[in-house]
This record gives C-alpha cells, structure tokens and sequence, in this order.
C-alpha cells in the first residue's frame, strides 16, 4: 500500500481530478514560499497522532513557526496550542473555515484578504476528503495541500499513502528546508 | 374552501326535519363534521412553490456549502458527467444544481419510505380497527393532537380515516418533487433546496400520522411521562427460551406475536425481543419486551445464535440478514411487500405448510404478508426449531481467531474499509499472541457493518473477531431505556412555553437519529446527560434514544434511571421510535400554539417564523446515516431549527450555514415598529457538522440561542455557552460580544471576562426586537 496515490478508504473515489503527489517534500516549501497568504489547518484529531516523540500539534506548530504562516485549529484542540505558549493561532469550526475560503471577498484571518494557499492536517480521513472536495470545486484560487499521512485526492497536491516513519521524515524535511530558506 | 376532494361543499347552516345543522361539508364518500372553528390560515396542503419564499429567505441567510461525494453525474445515457469545479454536464446542470438534486433524491427517499410506512400501517390499523377508530394521543391532555398535520393541511383528523386525506396528499407531493430531480428538469440549486424543505415538511406529516394512528389503534402510551422502563442490551435477552427477534420500523407483525402468544397462554415461554424502531414500538405495546440495541447490533446478535426465528418488517434492515441467519439455521420472516428478501410468498398457504417447510424441509425463509399468520407461524417456528438449533453460533472460538490470525496478510484493506478507520490489523496482530484485548476494544466505536470482512482478500470473519472477543463486556449490556411516551402534552406546554421563549429554559435538545457514530453511541450519552444536568429539556428518539439508555454513570445508573421523563428542565424524554419525531416537531408547533396563541391551522410560514426566531430548539443526530434521517432534518429546517451532525455526517454532502462575519446576514423586522434590527447570529447555523462531540456540545448551546431572549434567559444560554466553551476550548469565545445585546444580557458570574472582550471588540448595545422576518407580521410599519 506504502507510496500508492489512491483513496486511503478504499470507496473514497473522487473524479477525473485528482491531487498530485508529493514525491519531494521540498514541494510543500516552494508552494509555501511561492503563496501570498498562505495558512495551516489542523483538526481534532492532531492531539491524539503521536508523531516524532511527540504529537501532530507540535509539528504543525514547528511547520507554522519555520514558515511564519498562522494556524487555524479546530475549536476542540485549540486549548492545546495555548497551553504549548502557541501564539498566531485561530479557531473556527471546520466547517466554517472551508465555507470561508469559498469566499473571494472573504478578509482571511488576518485581515489581509483571501488566502491563496491552505494546508491540512490531523483530521479524520473522509472529513478532509470531504472539505478538500468542497474546496476542490467551489474556491478556484486556493490552493491545497494535504500534509496527512494518506493521499487525499481532492488536494491540490498530497502524500500519496505512506508509513508513519516516512511521514515523520518528510515532515522533518519540509520543516528544515523552511527553517533554511529564512 | 381549499381541498383535497374534487367534490365538497360546505354548509354554514342547514334547515331540515331532523333539525339545524351547522358547519356541515360534504364531500364524495364521506360527510365531514367540521367542528374547527379556526381561521384557514394561507398555506392549506401547500404545493412545492407556496412555500418557497420563506424557503429562500432561509437560504440567504443559511448558504449552501457543497462537498461534492462524487465529482460525476452518472443519473442518464448522457453521463458520465464531469462537472469538477464550474464544469456542466450534457444536459447543463453543474455542481451546486447537481448535489441539491442528490440531496433532494435523498430526501424523496426518505419521505416516500415513512409515507409508505405510514400507509401500510394506516391500511392495518383500518382494516383491524375500522375508520372510525379516534385519534387519541393523549386523553384530555392533549388537545391538539396532531400539530403539523393541522398546521400543513390544515384539517384536524379526527379519526383513522381522516389520515387517508391526508396521505393522498403527502404521495402526490412526493411523486411531484421526485419528478423535479429528472433531467432536464429543475436548473437552480436554490430551488432545488427549497423542495428539498418542501420534502421534510411533507416527511414530517407522515411521521405524525404513522405515530398517530398507531399510539391511537394499538394502545401506546399515551403522552405519558412516566412510561415504564424497559431493558436494553444484548445481555438482556434470556437464551434460556426459544428467542424471536423482530427488526425494522413497522410493529404490526411484532404487535401480533405478543397477542398470539398472550392468546395461547405462550406469554413467558418465548422472548420476543426487537432491534431498531420496531424494538421501540414493541415496547410501547409490551413493556414486558426487551430492546437488543440500535441498528447497528443486527449482526452481532444474529450472529450470536440468540435468535431462533427473525421477523424483519421493513427500513433499517440488513440486507444480508438472510444469508446470516442461514450461518446460525435460523428461519426468516419477512413481513413486508418492500423488502421481500427473495423469499417465496407464503402469504396464501397453511400455517402448518409453512412451518413444516421452515422446520424439517430445509427452507430458509418465507415472505407472509399477513401479520397475523407470520406471528403464529414464527412462534410455533421458534418453538420447533429452537431445540433443534441449541442456539447455534455463528462467532469463532478463541483458538479459531488465534489460528485465523495466522492468515492474515497484513494488506490493511480491513481498516481502509472501515467506516472509522478501526486499526483491526494492529489488534489482529495482538490476538496472533494470545492477547483479544485490542480486539475487544475496538467493539464500543464498531459501527457492526462488516465492511471490513468484506474486505478482507482470506475471507477472515473480522466482524465476529472483535463480538468474540468483546463477549464478556456484551453479556454485561444490560441497562435501561424509558418507554416511548409519544406526544408532549398541552399541558406541560404551557408550562415550559414561557420559560423556552423567554430563554430561562435554556434550550430543547432532540438527540435523534440513526447509530452511525464516530467513537460510539456513549458519546451521544454523555452529550444528553450534560444537557440534562444543565436544565435544558432533552428529547430523544430512534436509535440515539436506545444509545441514550445504554450508559451508566458513577452509581450505575442509566440516564432515564436518573433523569425524569417530563418535558421540562433537566427531563430526558424518548418519546419512541422515527416515526416519533413528530412530537419534537409537534412540541414546537404547539409552544407556538399553545402558549402564544399563533393561529395554527396551514399558517405554517407565521409558525416556522415564530419557532426560528423564538424557540431555543436544536437537533443533534450524532449518528444520521439514512435518507429518512435526511428527510427529518430537511423538515427541522423548513420549522427553523437547527440540526447538527456527526463527522459522518458531511457525507450529506451539503451544510446549510450562516456566515456571523457578515452582520447584513442578520437583521429581522421589529413587529412593534417594522424597523430593521441587528440581532446577531442567532442561531447561526441551521445544518453543522461538527468534529467532536466537545464541538457539537458547545455549538449546541450557542444555536440554542434566539433573538427573542429576554435579557436573563440570554444571560442563561451565554453563561452555558461561555462555561462549556472555556471547558472544552480553554479560552472565552471569540463571539461572545455578537450575542450580547444589552448588558443586561451579560451573566453576571462571567460579568467582568465578557465586558473586557466587549471592549476589546468595541461592542455597541442594541436593542431587542419583537422578531420576524415576515414583513406583513409587522404591525406598525416604519414611518407611520
């Protein structure tokens, strides 16, 4: 299954247009450097993802910081990034955000207009596949990527499905070449 | 006056030799005693478009968000269709038309299955008790007994036969909004949505009339709040008795076992136990029956053995259920013309014929469609058989799944076809060592689909695995759930109807719904008991109210154990089976009605304004997997309460949500004045999904929220939305200040955290309106 672009649930089929793969981590840096405004989303289920020795919280909050890029979290684990001293950190029901960024007069979180780029992780499988499907069709200058550790076809671009190891790696990668590009 | 009968005429007085006669309307077949002196409000058996500027203005404040489930449309010849992004298909419908579409074809679904359930029940119930058998819900506690239907068709049924008018009507709106998901047929996603309303509403009616005329004909309790208990769980069942099983929605068959069983001195000797809303509707007939648990217990407990005859009616059934009652030689009934289950229809044969062939020739079912022979033939099946089946297992030994594991090819296809994305490779893993333990942990978020045996490339009967495993905890599911009281009486609306629109009486929250869960049915538990412990007034229904009961808190009590059943603050009310739902709907109506004196009859659009604007209600179906769950909460909408989902949820593929950083989004007309006024997003979502349970929780407050609180009943629902907030987010909301309107509105524990945000936010006070969005409600228009 390991390096396989294809829905990590298995009846999870979307259409002709599907996420290109991240072969090279170092992808999600020039996307990120190349975007205007971009953000990061990170969902309920981050806290509970051991990764690295610690969790998916601490790594969105390393890929934010190296980036310089805010977060927006959903509500339930927003207590967790306050209590790490997290500071450029935004809460809004997912829902809420996905509907957002359909918007094209939408000011963003931080008052500077739409985003141009988003990225996700830590969510349930099918509730990103769905969010990414709803911006897949409706917000036609987003940018997507999916940091999760299986391929979500409705991104503009994601991992296709690899192991925790690899996942780890490249998240470090991503994370180093951001730091380095400072 | 406005009609279903091509012929009627109504007489306002009548001279003749057996004396004056007043409000006498006859019409072709019938004579109708109208004794209703109401007003006909504007909307009698309203049509797809009558109600679709209330409809639309709903959906500019409450926009669409599609996420698409498929990118294709696949529904003629033309297609497939790719209408990715602002794609169109051959026939020119794009996306946002194309999902309404579904979500209509959904909804249609829905309301055709509770209108033919309905049916089917109404034509039992007539045929056994006759036409005239009156409608009564509740004695001289309930007055108005049938709310929506007076409300949507305007009439007040007095007897079974009356539902007939109403049920005419109900499947030509149905046929007429199937129609419109043709090709080539409906173009806008907003008209689409609003007959997707018109669908829920037409649902709604027939929910009340199937709950109706079965409460009215077969003795259910009658808006009784203190319904006995009965037991639930798989742990409740005594083995020990031949074992009949019914499943499905439709009670008649069930209903007809306990007659005959009490007919024939049997009443003892057998277990007539149900599984699903015909579970819920046995025990409103029997409370000496015993509930198995939600839908998602079928194979589990088929598989169990337990069972020596299985009666399946109709709705929520496995369609394998066959071929899994075959693997434990058990025979199965099926008692409904919509899920014949391929069996010979057996309908016209004698008792004896038919037992014979279930018993000694090997057939494995028979479809009867009498409900009265399929009771006696699966009660003498069951004495027959169960001797001969000694409660034949279809789950593996301990050293079965050690062994089995062996095979295992580590392919992880178990969990990519797992709904919740269960970790069954890992905890198979664990057993190859002896160790069942993560197997049987996996049980409580098992949504009992077998998706993941289907899956599986050896065939492992992963499913089976994880009972067996869990097998101790399963024998130790022995709880509580309260009897299905049906209607919320008059009464006990008067008595909360102030209370709720004033907003001392914080909210109504209606767990309803079907068991797809996330992490659990105990999550739907544990959300109910906070509510109740907070004094708002919970409802419950459905597979969600079975949930509900099974759960014990630290003393080992089971929430209806601790909590009472009235329809007020801190009550937990099940109030039956889906088709029940209607008395959630009916208890806004009627505070509506009864407590602010809203003309009822077909003024539906004055009423759904009244409750949007007025009434804290909200809907959580935590679990909601089916059409029938689509076509409830699109008639929740229509009625202005919100409805919040489970994870699973988004796969409706369409939220209805307001946006509350555009305040134009929130104005209504003061009726005293006609001005507009700012009120916030109150409430501001009427379908959300929500990510956790702590999410759905704190947005369950919030929604609760109207424009109509008075400043302590608003400080109320803030305290508990700030206070669950802050528990669960770890800081104070960052809206708080959109939903304070004076200070008075402010909680006075939480007085100085919420000034310093309203300061911060540079907050300005407003004043609180007599709420409407309806213009000609305005009694005063602006410049007079």
């Amino acid at each position: 299954m390991a390096g396989r672009a294809e829905s990590w649930q298995t009846a999870e089929i979307p259409g002709p247009k599907k996420a290109m793969t991240i072969t090279n981590p170092q992808i999600v840096t020039a996307l990120i450097r190349r975007s205007k405004d971009p953000l990061l989303i990170v969902g309920a289920e981050a806290p509970k993802t051991k990764l690295g020795g610690g969790d998916l919280i601490d790594y969105a909050i390393k890929i934010s910081e190296a980036a310089g890029i805010p977060i927006l979290s959903s509500p339930s684990i927003l207590g967790e990034f306050l209590n790490r001293g997290f500071k450029r950190i935004f809460s809004m029901p997912l829902v809420d955000i996905a509907n957002r960024l359909t918007d094209p007069n939408w000011a963003g979180l931080e008052g500077r207009g739409q985003h141009d780029l988003a990225m996700f992780m830590g969510f349930r499988y099918y509730v990103c596949w769905l969010i990414l499907s709803g911006l897949k069709h409706y917000s036609k200058n987003l940018k997507t990527i999916s940091l999760e550790m299986h391929y979500q076809p409705h991104a503009l671009w994601s991992f296709p499905n690899i192991s925790k190891e690899e996942w780890e790696k490249n998240l470090d990668i991503i994370i180093k070449s951001l730091k380095e590009g400072k | 006056m406005v009609s279903e009968k091509n012929i009627r005429v109504k007489i306002d007085e009548l001279r003749s030799s057996i004396g004056l006669l007043k409000g006498v309307e006859l019409s072709i077949g019938k004579i109708v005693g109208e004794e209703w002196l109401e007003e006909i409000g504007p909307t009698q058996f309203p049509k797809i478009t009558d109600l679709r500027e209330w409809d639309l203005k709903l959906l500019q404040r409450y926009k669409p968000f599609y996420m698409p489930f498929c990118d294709l449309c696949c529904l003629c010849t033309f297609g497939k269709c790719d209408l990715t992004g602002d794609k169109r298909g051959a026939c020119g419908i794009n996306m946002s038309a194309q999902q309404s579409r579904i979500v209509l074809l959904a909804c249609c679904i829905g309301a055709a299955t509770h209108a033919s359930h309905a049916r089917h029940l109404l034509e039992h119930l007539i045929e056994k008790y006759g036409r005239d058998n009156p409608i009564d819900v509740g004695g001289p506690s309930v007055e108005v007994e049938a709310p929506i239907t007076r409300l949507v068709c305007g009439i007040r049924p007095r007897t079974l036969g009356d539902l007939e008018e109403v049920l005419n009507y109900l499947e030509r709106e149905i046929v007429r909004s199937l129609a419109a998901t043709h090709t080539g047929q409906e173009a806008s996603n907003l008209d689409f949505e609003s007959k997707v309303f018109h669908v829920g509403m037409i649902d709604h009616v027939a929910l009340e009339v199937a709950d109706i005329a079965q409460i009215s004909a077969l003795g259910f309790p009658k808006a009784d709040p203190e319904a006995p208990l009965v037991d639930i769980g798989l742990g409740v069942v005594d083995s020990t008795k031949p074992v009949i099983m019914v499943v499905g929605h439709n009670v008649p068959p069930a209903a007809a076992i306990v007659d005959y069983l009490v007919d024939n001195g049997l009443y003892g000797g057998i277990e007539v136990v149900g599984l699903c809303c015909t579970a819920h509707d046995l025990t409103r007939y029997n409370p000496k029956a015993r509930i198995v648990g939600p839908i998602s217990w079928q194979l589990r407990f088929i598989r169990s053995g337990v069972a020596d005859v299985i009666i399946v009616d109709e709705q929520c059934i496995r369609t394998d259920t066959l071929l899994e009652a075959q693997k434990v030689k058990a025979p199965v009934i099926a008692t409904s013309d919509v899920n014949c289950a391929g069996l010979p229809d057996r309908t016209k044969d004698s008792v004896e014929k038919i037992i014979e062939d279930l018993v000694l020739n090997g057939q494995p079912g028979a479809l009867i469609l009498d409900p009265e022979k399929a009771a006696e033939v699966a009660v003498k099946t069951a004495l027959l058989v169960a001797p001969r089946r000694m409660k034949l297992k279809a789950l593996p030994d301990v050293s079965d799944i050690i062994e089995s594991a062996k095979k295992c090819r580590k392919c992880d296809d178990c969990r990519r076809a797992c709904p919740n994305d269960l970790p069954v490779r890992d905890a198979l893993a664990e057993a190859l060592e002896g160790n069942l333990n993560a197997l049987a942990d996996l049980y409580e978020a098992c949504i009992g689909c077998g998706r993941c045996e289907s899956a599986c490339p050896v065939d492992l009967p992963l499913h089976s695995f994880i009972v067996k495993a869990a097998e101790k905890r399963i024998k130790e599911e022995k709880y509580k759930v309260r009897v299905g009281r049906g209607a919320i009486q008059d009464v006990e609306i008067r008595q909360v109807g102030s209370p709720i629109v004033l907003g001392e009486i914080p909210g109504v929250v209606a767990f309803v719904g079907c068991a797809n869960y996330p992490n659990g049915g105990t999550e739907v538990a544990k959300m109910a008991v906070e509510f109740a412990k907070r004094r708002y007034i919970v409802v419950a229904s459905g597979c969600a109210a079975m949930s509900i009961g099974m759960y014990r808190d630290e003393e080992g009590k089971t929430p209806y154990e601790t909590f009472p059943g009235a329809f007020d603050a801190g009550g937990i009310v099940n109030v039956g089976s889906c088709v029940s739902n209607s008395h959630i709907a009916g208890a806004a109506i009627k505070i509506a009605n009864i407590f602010a004196k809203r003309r009822l009859r077909a003024n539906y659009e004055e009423i759904a304004d009244y409750i949007l604007n007025r009434v804290g209600a909200v809907g959580v179906a935590w679990g909601a997997m089916s059409q029938k769950a689509a076509a409830i909460a699109s008639g929740f909408w229509r009625l202005g309460v919100p409805v919040i989902v489970g994870p699973h949820g988004l796969k409706y593929r369409r939220m209805l949500l307001g946006r509350k950083d555009k305040p134009e989004d929130w104005y209504v007309y003061d009726a005293r004045t006609g001005e507009k006024i700012y009120v916030g997003p109150a409430p501001e979502h009427l379908f959300y999904a929500a990510e956790s349970k702590e999410e759905a929780m704190v947005m369950i407050a919030k929604l609760c929220m109207r424009p109509n609180d008075t400043t302590k009943g608003r400080a109320i629902k803030l305290s508990n939305y700030i206070d669950l907030y802050k528990r669960f987010f770890g800081t104070m909301p960052d809206d708080v200040h959109l939903f304070v309107r004076t200070l008075a509105d402010v909680p006075l524990t939480m007085r100085e955290e919420v000034i310093k945000v309203l300061e911060e936010r540079g907050w300005k006070e407003n004043i609180i309106p007599d709420p409407t969005l309806l213009p000609r409600l305005v009694r005063k228009k602006a410049g007079e």
